[in-house]
């Protein structure tokens, strides 16, 4: 009881002093290296753009495949997981009353096996032996620095994990019979998420791709290998949207002056999103070999299944919108934008970015049915999609967080100058990707394939027609790396020259009548147990198959 | 937990479009036979050549308006390539590739099909309008990827 008190006393202590210094430091280093990778990786992607269109021809010392490599590498792996992990330990520290110096420990272990990670997967790319692209499908293999390089940033995410439960399990035995604060609820399950769902890469890259890499064993089983990959490849990305959820359900309400709507609805919502996730990168394989048509469909509804949690956050967003604004007096059936506060970038980015996911999730949902993929599968569309749900719906709403939380770790403020620079970063982000992933989409269905440079096939007719959608993809492009610069700006303004002063962390209360959570979504042992069952029943199937009816194995093949 | 009837309509709504999107789905695959290509025969990818029927690439005649096409590719290419159909006629692709992963795509058509070492691939697809398509590849594949493409003619 003493210990429980105390800790109430150190909870509130730590809410009302800010962040302490080391843990401050933690998250700004974690930020600063996703902004820096936002810079890079944004400066490769116009490179690519201006290619894609025919408007730069590359010099003879850069490939495009390897620009396109480290771009994948640099946005999808080291930006989001960057962030991910800077925000979530921020929220951590902040809500579970600081943090333990054996976790900021391990986070910086985490840290450090990240970079070096990173650096000896870049060598490769730069030195041309690793444009293998993020999926880095054997048979095509790289130099094997590449893959000790991703073997390290996997474990160093796994420190991060490993820290994040400790901190949790800390908490839960100080506060007994409570539940976990909303926002180490979704740190934990996002940390979940991103140890099973590297588990199965990790496997790949260490037990197959590795010794194969390495001449120790001759032959490697693609089908297997593949398949281990998007079992991680898709849960990655819905890591990044919870982690995007996670803003929209606990901060956005807050800074609209509102309350959090159902705490149950959110816990279940994650619960889901957890539970259902790992399974849904099967639909990167609807026009695989080898499969069984049957087990393909049973895949549809797995991916489907994730569409549900979505739907229910939809509602939930505008009821919090719609009770805000009546409580400030609206009327009316739509009123509510009227009330909501459109020149804060801290609201107005991550509401674009959620209502860019209307048509993202819309997108997701038509292209994991069988027959619709089969006609958008690895062509621009797809690309054009994770721009829309990557690059809109996550990392603008990572840009939203980055104005108060950067910040808030920097103890300085966000001053008017600054959050109206954020408005017109934001705008210009918009209509960028409007232009981006609008071509995108639309060249992929007339059939431009993915992961291609400058090509007219010989002046075929029909590429030679994709021509004027391939211009606005570049002019999107163009005004994306406006976009970029202004965003890194405002982030090392914010941490090093804003003025010194209290910024909040923007944590929404619950309703005043909410009805009381129950306590079995506090249960992650269970939900644990329920997520494997459903892994085990996606792909037993499969990789049995694969194993058992494997052909003779492929040779390692450089091909670029 | 307690719910408003408007939410309780709207997570029916929202399941029931997940079940119409099922539901079309099944019937498309089992009724109609519009399954995605999903064959699974086997092939020992280092002897594609001496394998039959790779050893024979091309396209063969086998019926009234029906024909096979015995395709390989391999970086940067699609053997055979660049052959002609009769307008109206249905055409039997079976597909294996002889090094890396390649995709086989066929332009302004539903021909779009995963082809991997030691997999055999197949598809089927009935052109009716006459012109001429572009086929191309659609997993990248090396240095080369963005030249490797054909075409097929259909008169």
């Amino acid at each position: 009881m003493q210990t429980a008190k105390s800790q109430t006393f150190k909870d509130k202590a730590n809410k009302v002093m800010g962040i302490s210094k080391e843990d401050a430091l933690l998250t700004k280093s974690y930020i600063f290296v996703a902004f820096a990778a936002l810079l890079l990786g944004g400066i490769l992607g116009l490179i690519q753009g201006l290619n894609r269109a025919g408007l730069l021809e590359l010099p003879s010392w850069l490939n495009y495949y390897q620009v396109l490599t480290a771009h994948g590498l640099i946005l999808v792996v080291v930006l989001t997981a960057f962030f991910t992990i800077g925000y979530f330990y921020a929220s951590l520290s902040h809500t579970l009353g600081g943090l333990l110096p054996k976790v900021r420990t391990m986070a910086w272990i985490g840290f450090g096996l990240k970079i070096v990670g990173f650096v000896l997967a870049v060598i490769p790319i730069i030195m041309g032996d690793a444009s293998v692209m993020y999926t880095f499908y054997p048979p095509m293999a790289a130099a094997p620095m590449f893959y000790i390089g991703l073997a390290l940033i996997v474990v160093g995410v796994w420190m991060c994990a490993f820290g994040a439960f400790i901190q949790v399990a800390n908490w839960r035995r100080n506060n007994k019979g409570q539940h976990v604060p909303i926002l180490a609820y979704f740190a934990t399950g996002v940390f979940i998420l991103l140890f099973f769902g590297s588990v199965p890469v990790a496997i790949e890259v260490i037990v197959m791709i590795i010794p194969w890499s390495f001449g120790w064993v001759e032959t490697i089983n693609v089908m297997v290998a593949r398949t281990l990959f998007w079992a991680f490849g898709h849960t990655l990305v819905n890591i990044w949207y919870l982690t995007a959820v996670s803003a929209w359900y606990v901060v956005v309400p807050k800074i609209i002056g509102g309350k959090r709507w159902s705490d149950t609805l959110t816990r279940v919502v994650i619960i889901g999103l957890v539970v259902m996730n790992i399974t849904g990168g099967f639909h990167h394989q609807i026009i695989d070999p080898g499969i069984a048509e049957a087990v393909k469909f049973m895949h549809v509804f797995m991916s489907l299944a994730i569409g549900f949690p979505s739907l229910m956050t939809a509602w939930a967003m505008f009821a919090v919108f719609e009770k805000t604004a009546r409580k400030q007096g609206e009327k009316g059936l739509i009123g509510w934008y009227k009330k909501m506060p459109w020149g804060d970038v801290r609201f107005l980015a991550p509401m674009i970015a959620m209502i860019a996911f209307i048509p993202a999730g819309a997108g997701g949902i038509a292209q994991s049915t069988n027959q619709l993929d089969q006609v958008v599968h690895n062509t621009m569309w797809i690309v054009g999609h994770f721009h829309l749900t990557l690059g809109m719906s996550v990392v603008m709403t990572f840009f939203g967080i980055s104005y108060w939380l950067v910040p808030y770790i920097s103890n300085r403020v966000l001053t008017p100058q600054i959050n109206k620079l954020g408005v017109i970063q934001t705008w210009i982000w918009t209509i960028g990707m409007i232009f981006m992933s609008g071509a995108m989409h639309w060249v992929g269905l007339l059939g431009s394939p993915r992961r291609t440079s400058f090509t007219t096939y010989g002046d075929n007719a029909t590429a030679l027609s994709w021509s004027p959608y391939l211009m606005c993809l570049a002019v999107g492009g163009t005004l994306l790396i406006i976009g970029v610069l202004l965003q890194v700006y405002a982030v090392v303004n914010m941490m090093f020259f804003a003025p010194k002063g209290e910024t909040e962390f923007p944590i929404a209360e619950e309703e005043e009548n909410a009805s009381k959570t129950p306590y079995w979504t506090e249960r992650w042992g269970l939900w644990i147990v329920v997520m494997l069952l459903v892994v085990a029943m996606a792909y037993v199937i499969p990789l049995t198959e694969f194993i058992v009816n494997a052909p003779p194995g492929s040779p390692p093949y450089k091909t670029w | 937990m307690k719910m408003h009837l408007d939410e309780k309509i709207w997570l029916t709504i929202s399941f029931g479009i997940i079940m119409i999107f099922m539901f079309f789905t099944g019937y498309q695959a089992f009724a109609l036979d519009m399954a995605p290509p999903s064959n699974k025969e086997i092939i020992d990818p280092q002897k594609v050549d001496q394998t039959a029927p790779f050893d024979k690439p091309g396209v063969n005649k086998i019926g009234e308006n029906e024909y096979e096409v015995i395709m390989t590719l391999q970086a940067f290419s699609f053997n055979p390539g660049n052959f002609e159909v009769p307008a109206g006629s249905t055409v039997h692709f079976t597909l294996t590739s002889k090094d890396v992963v390649h995709g086989f795509e066929v332009a302004g058509t539903n021909l779009n099909a995963m082809v991997m070492p030691g997999h055999i691939q197949k598809i089927t697809q009935k052109f009716n309008k006459p012109g001429t398509y572009l086929v191309l590849c659609n997993e990248y594949c090396g240095a080369g990827h963005q030249a490797m493409s054909t075409t097929i003619t259909v008169k």
